[in-house]
């Protein structure tokens, strides 16, 4: 890490430069807030503007009087200080110079944000919920309920493949939305803090476990708007992004049956026997999605922080143990209660998975109604 | 400073060696060991931050596993906080306060010892966390429930090292107080005292008042792990929330605590080199007082995104802007100190000004933070990440180093390496702003911070941000460098040192006697 004197103000050099460079680039490295595509999402950028050019107007007069008096009165250009030390006009003007201006701005700020906080009269309202490390979506009108992860392979955060366009800007189930309709977001959280927030729509709430928050957007435009979790909460912090897909009318009721159909199919595969093979297929899926982030894919765990499940009490023990212990999660540790994120299927599946993964070899095999009864 | 000259030169018994160190009760030399504990967790902080910025500079995962990540920025805040830039201002306390009001020690001297020799053990076992199954804490400085309870084996030791820290802190300021207090010299009225004395004294209030709601906030998190009680646990009725309104109301004040006593070092090295009396002492003096009363009502502007009623936010709005004004007073007196001076520009003054513009920057981020509405947007993301490094960096620490070479050649006698000191300062000072500038354009394009990887829309600006950071890294090894160089020897200081320099502690010889003034000085 040493490198010589010279160098390392060649590249602090090379960094300023960039740091210009880059201005031109605007476009691509993006510096400043999005203008968004929501009412808010305007209205936050133009306040942001507002405070920016006062700052900058400020700045200008301080450091330009600064930068002068740097110039001019320095001992080398023999000048003989003068000894003034207070004036009361002077310090009471710029004490309420300054007030009057916080004024000027406290005025628009506060509109935007009684604007900001009005959640009356929404369209439409979806409950979400935040997970280590995903969001669920629960549509509280017409029944609709999903859970979001990540869609990033792990061969793309480790390096090993090319990253795409969307690199952790991807999940595998978008969020969708109608255009020019109120959308209430109720945001609660079932483990720690995470935080709920698409730059382009505006706002960000704190998802809260025991708290319900309300805000709201109404999109403007059709298009996939993404974001991500801005609250620290745990290991894949920067692993649960957002994505919102905002659909014209006609295009949103054609989603909106699409998915009823689909609970439907579920709801029917609940039903029947599932045979081995397909447990175990589907199983690999949903572990990988679901558990491997701490249980790791080959099953070992993390010493001291995630247990291992190759070979665990657990997965070796009683099979009504294990399911007790997915559904309901460990409180007070990061294990989740996994009841209401996973399907009768789903769960099934993964049980039966990690009893005979890795050597596990148990032999049980755990169907959608065994799933259905321990409930 | 040879044991055997303080020998003879007084009555009393020193031990020499370690035991010197240990047992010592002398202002100055618990200054000193202040000065090198903090500059060591400067250096084990930076360590940490380096590895922060190595693991950032692509994306991707390349270093370090996401947890350890989290441990890092956990750790890199606590360390720099409680371990770098509080103990460094202590210091600063222990070696100046007596000699600026005329007082032979601190009031309280055994006290004083003990509450640096906490520190050590307190950081000792907050590193020890970093080998502990489950790892070191990494549920953030703020140490927000429910997340930090799922800290491994750390948690309870966290917990023991925030208590010590929060112990030591207090023992130190009523060690100012009582100084303050009762022994100025005869004729030094409050209203003359150095403003350096003045913010310490009301930043010592602040530290009585709002350590001990951060004990209580730890201690009630600690008893939710072990003790089934339930005081953040929404499952069983408690508040997840009202830790945080009990952490920001330390936390807010801490800020302040971080940066007034900077206030006072540039109030001190301005005046000296524009060869002129500081501008507006007294509201100087009343500003500070309305920042340290301001401060206890504006923390939950930390916390707008946690859904708070509309009265609530605009509250806590309209008192986080009204914070801007005395701010500015101060900035203002600043500028108009130097204003028609005869100015030079040796290595403290060029720390005051870059501390000036650079803090005035972090004053204006924070103004834009203070406003709600777009706080929502700003909110954990970068650009408060930039933020408070301004004020923190290029604030708190820019003036501690401006400090160190403002008064290290009256501590040791020697006069430091003028050129080696301004290549420091504009090492710094460029590398500084290629780490934290471009993070403002990282928030606002909407990365968020504590993350260990990112989109690959923020890839340039981060691997800039990088290369400002190692750079800065680097350079404060020179930093050390000349520290310990001007310690060992150089040039001999005359006893006022700067031309324009005034106060008592300029009348003094360089270095000091053990006892500053054995005999009170007549202040007129
Ligand atoms: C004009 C004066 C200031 C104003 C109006 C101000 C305002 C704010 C606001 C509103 C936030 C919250 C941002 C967010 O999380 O969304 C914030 C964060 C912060 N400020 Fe300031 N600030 C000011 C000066 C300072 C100073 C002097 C310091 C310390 C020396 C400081 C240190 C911090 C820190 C450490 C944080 C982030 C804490 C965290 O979340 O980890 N600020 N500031
Ligand atoms: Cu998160
Ligand atoms: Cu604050």
């Amino acid at each position: 890490m040493l490198v010589t004197k010279t160098k390392r103000a060649l590249t602090a050099a090379a960094g300023i430069a960039a740091l210009f460079g880059a201005t031109s680039a605007a476009a691509e490295y993006g510096l400043n807030l999005t203008t968004g595509v929501t009412p808010i999402s305007r209205e936050a950028y133009d306040l942001h503007m507002l405070i920016l050019e006062v700052c900058i107007g400020i700045g200008v007069v301080v450091f330009g009087a600064m930068f002068i008096s740097i110039i001019k009165h320095r001992k080398s250009r023999g000048v003989q200080p003068s000894q003034f030390h207070e004036s009361t006009t002077v310090e009471i003007l710029w004490t309420i110079i300054p007030f009057l201006i916080l004024v000027g701005m406290a005025i628009p700020a506060t509109k935007a944000l009684v604007a900001m906080e009005d959640t009356s009269n929404a369209d439409l309202s979806i409950k979400v919920t935040g997970y280590q490390w995903r969001w669920g979506y629960d549509y509280v009108d017409n029944g609709i309920s999903f859970i979001s992860s990540l869609a990033t392979p792990k061969d793309q955060i480790y390096n090993k493949a090319k990253k795409d366009e969307h690199y952790l800007l991807e999940v595998d189930k978008p969020l969708v939305v109608p255009v020019n309709k109120k959308v209430r977001l109720l945001i609660t959280a079932n483990d720690v803090i995470h935080a709920w927030w698409v730059p382009a729509l505006g706002m960000k709430k704190d998802a809260i476990p025991g708290y319900i928050n309300e805000m709201w957007f109404k999109v403007e435009k059709a298009g996939t708007y993404r974001g991500q979790c801005a609250e620290l909460c745990g290991k894949d912090h920067g692993f649960m992004p957002i994505v919102v897909v905002a659909k014209d009318e006609a295009d949103y009721e054609k989603w909106v049956a699409e998915q009823k159909g689909e609970a439907k199919a579920d709801e029917q595969a609940a039903q029947r026997t599932w045979s081995r093979d397909e447990l175990m297929a589907r199983g690999e899926k949903v572990y990988n999605s679901s558990c491997a982030a701490c249980h790791q894919a080959n099953g070992e765990g993390v010493p001291g922080a995630f247990p291992a499940l190759k070979g665990g009490a657990v997965t070796t023990g009683p099979v009504a143990g294990h399911i007790s212990l997915v559904l309901n999660g460990k409180p007070g540790t990061a294990m989740a209660a996994f009841a209401n994120q996973l399907s009768d299927v789903e769960l099934a599946a993964v049980v039966t998975y990690e009893r005979n993964a890795w050597g596990n070899d148990t032999g049980d095999m755990v169907q959608p109604s065994d799933v259905k009864a321990a409930r | 400073m040879s044991t055997a000259t303080t020998h003879d030169a007084h009555h009393e018994e020193h031990p020499s060696g370690l035991m010197r160190w240990v047992t010592t009760t002398n202002h100055k030399d618990i200054g000193t060991l202040y000065l090198l504990f903090s500059l060591l967790m400067f250096l084990v902080g930076g360590a940490m931050a380096m590895v922060i910025r190595a693991e950032l500079f692509e994306p991707g995962l390349q270093f370090v596993e996401p947890q350890f990540f989290n441990s890092m920025t956990t750790m890199h805040a606590l360390i720099m906080i409680f371990g770098a830039v509080m103990p460094a201002f202590v210091c600063l306390a222990n070696w100046l306060i007596p000699m600026m009001i005329g007082a032979p020690d601190m009031a309280l001297p055994r006290m004083n010892n003990w509450s640096f020799w906490i520190l050590p053990f307190a950081f000792a076992i907050l590193l020890s966390t970093l080998f502990m199954e489950g790892g070191a804490p990494a549920g953030g400085w703020t140490m927000y429930p429910p997340l930090v309870m799922q800290t491994g084996n750390a948690f309870p030791f966290l917990i023991f090292s925030v208590h010590l820290m929060g112990i030591s802190s207090i023992m130190g300021a009523i060690n100012v107080i009582v100084t303050i207090v009762n022994m100025r010299a005869p004729g030094m009225t409050m209203m003359k005292m150095p403003l350096f004395v003045w913010t310490w004294l009301i930043t010592a209030y602040l530290l009585i008042a709002t350590m001990p709601v951060l004990a209580g906030a730890v201690t009630m998190l600690l008893t939710d792990r072990f003790f089934d009680t339930s005081f953040f646990n929404a499952a069983g009725g408690g508040d997840p929330v009202m830790f945080q309104h009990i952490f920001w109301f330390f936390g807010h004040p801490e800020v302040y605590i971080l940066i007034l006593q900077a206030f006072g070092i540039v109030s001190q090295i301005i005046p000296t080199f524009a060869r002129k009396p500081l501008f507006g002492y007294s509201s100087m003096v009343y500003a500070t007082a309305s920042i340290a009363f301001l401060s206890f009502i504006v923390w939950a502007h930390h916390m707008f995104t946690v859904g708070m009623p509309l009265t609530g936010e605009l509250f806590f709005m309209y008192a986080t802007m009204l914070i801007a004004v005395p701010t500015g007073v101060k900035v203002f007196n600043w500028v108009s100190t130097m204003w028609r001076g005869a100015m030079t520009f040796e290595t403290p003054m060029l720390f005051a000004i870059g501390f000036v513009i650079m803090f005035t920057i972090g004053g204006f981020s924070g103004l834009m933070l203070a406003m709600a509405p777009v706080d929502f947007q700003y909110h954990d993301t970068y650009f408060v990440v930039a933020h408070f490094h301004y004020v923190l960096v290029t604030g708190a620490v820019f003036a501690i180093m401006g400090a160190t070479y403002y008064w290290l050649p009256k501590w040791t006698g020697h006069m430091y390496n003028e050129k080696l000191g301004k290549l420091h300062f504009w090492l710094s000072t460029i590398s500084v702003n290629v780490l934290f500038f471009p993070q403002h354009f990282l928030g606002l394009a909407g990365m968020p911070r504590r993350i260990p990887d990112y989109s690959v829309q923020f890839a340039g600006f981060n691997e800039i941000s990088s290369i400002g950071g190692f750079a800065f890294g680097l350079t404060q090894l020179l930093f050390v460098y000349i520290v310990f160089k001007t310690i060992k020897g150089g040039e001999k200081a005359t006893d006022q040192v700067w031309e324009g320099a005034h106060g008592l502690e300029w009348t003094l010889p360089s270095p000091p006697p053990y006892h500053s003034f054995s005999t009170a000085p007549e202040v007129k």
